[in-house]
């Protein structure tokens, strides 16, 4: 139970972060998620997310700041094991299930689906 | 004379656009973003203890999680749902991975009618495309800058 109380919190609160950044400053939401990754791999990068997944688990990992996270540690993880090399297989390895999964299910569920109308 | 004529209209305009402009209150839409928000990570957390149940290993749990949050996100968006949830939820619903998949799906319908290459295959990455290149392209920099810093530390 304390698993979703805390994924609930730190999920909710980087959402309450993105929120306040787009009522503010008017950023268009393709801003907030560039900036978002881009803010989860340089946290990640020097570990201040680290503790925000031990904590939030899935309320870490589900926003776009986790998916930087995971690129940030994969690219680490794999330099460790293989050196510089690392640095370009292990970023697109630890997220490779997202990215192929978001460019399948988008595509088929394009084809199935049509737009609906805006009322 | 003109100049203070433009003034005026500039005025009545600014004051016109005030009314117009929907006026979302800034507490309102954090409520929305923060519960929607939590709850869909808590989906997430779901999942996650479903497959760790079933004998997942904690390293692997993320690549199923993502997996099923992309195609909950991409069905919820097929079926127009999830754009109802966003116009309330704001950040809460563009943010998590969910928002990822449903940033893919909209424009690739919305542009089928261009065909399946350029239309689809191209509209798909309208947004994704950038997250994509600079999530992965900073990553690479702290891999080499990782890589360099071991060096030297040696």
């Amino acid at each position: 139970m304390m698993d979703y109380i805390w994924a609930f919190l730190v999920g909710g609160s980087i959402c309450l972060i993105a929120q306040i950044l787009m009522d503010k400053t008017n950023l268009t939401p393709a801003r907030i998620l560039v900036y978002f990754v881009t803010a989860g791999v340089i946290l990640g990068a020097i570990g201040v997310y680290e503790p925000l997944v031990k904590l939030g688990k899935a309320g870490a990992t589900v926003p776009l700041p986790g998916f930087g996270y995971s690129l940030a540690k994969g690219a680490i993880r794999e330099v460790e094991k293989y050196g510089l090399i690392g640095a370009f297989t292990g970023g697109v390895k630890a997220t490779s299930a997202g990215i192929a999964a978001a460019i399948f299910f988008g595509y088929i569920m394009a084809l199935l689906f049509n737009p609906k109308t805006k009322n | 004379m003109e100049k203070r004529k433009e003034n005026e209209i500039k005025n009545i305009y600014q004051q016109l656009v005030q009314k117009k402009v929907p006026q979302s209150s800034l507490i309102k839409d954090a409520i929305f973003a923060f519960v929607v928000g939590g709850l869909i990570c808590d989906v997430g957390q779901f999942f996650m203890n479903l497959f760790l149940s079933f004998g997942i290993s904690k390293d692997d749990v993320g690549y199923y999680v993502a997996t099923v949050m992309v195609f909950l996100g991409a069905f919820l968006t097929g079926l127009g749902v999830y754009d109802n949830i966003g116009k309330y939820a704001g950040a809460g619903s563009i943010v998590p991975i969910t928002g990822f998949a449903n940033s893919i799906v909209s424009p690739a319908m919305e542009y089928k009618r261009e065909g399946y290459i350029f239309g689809v295959g191209s509209k798909m990455f309208v947004i994704a495309g950038p997250i994509l290149v600079y999530g992965i392209s900073s990553s690479i920099i702290v891999g080499i800058i990782y890589y360099l810093v071991k060096m030297l530390a040696r």
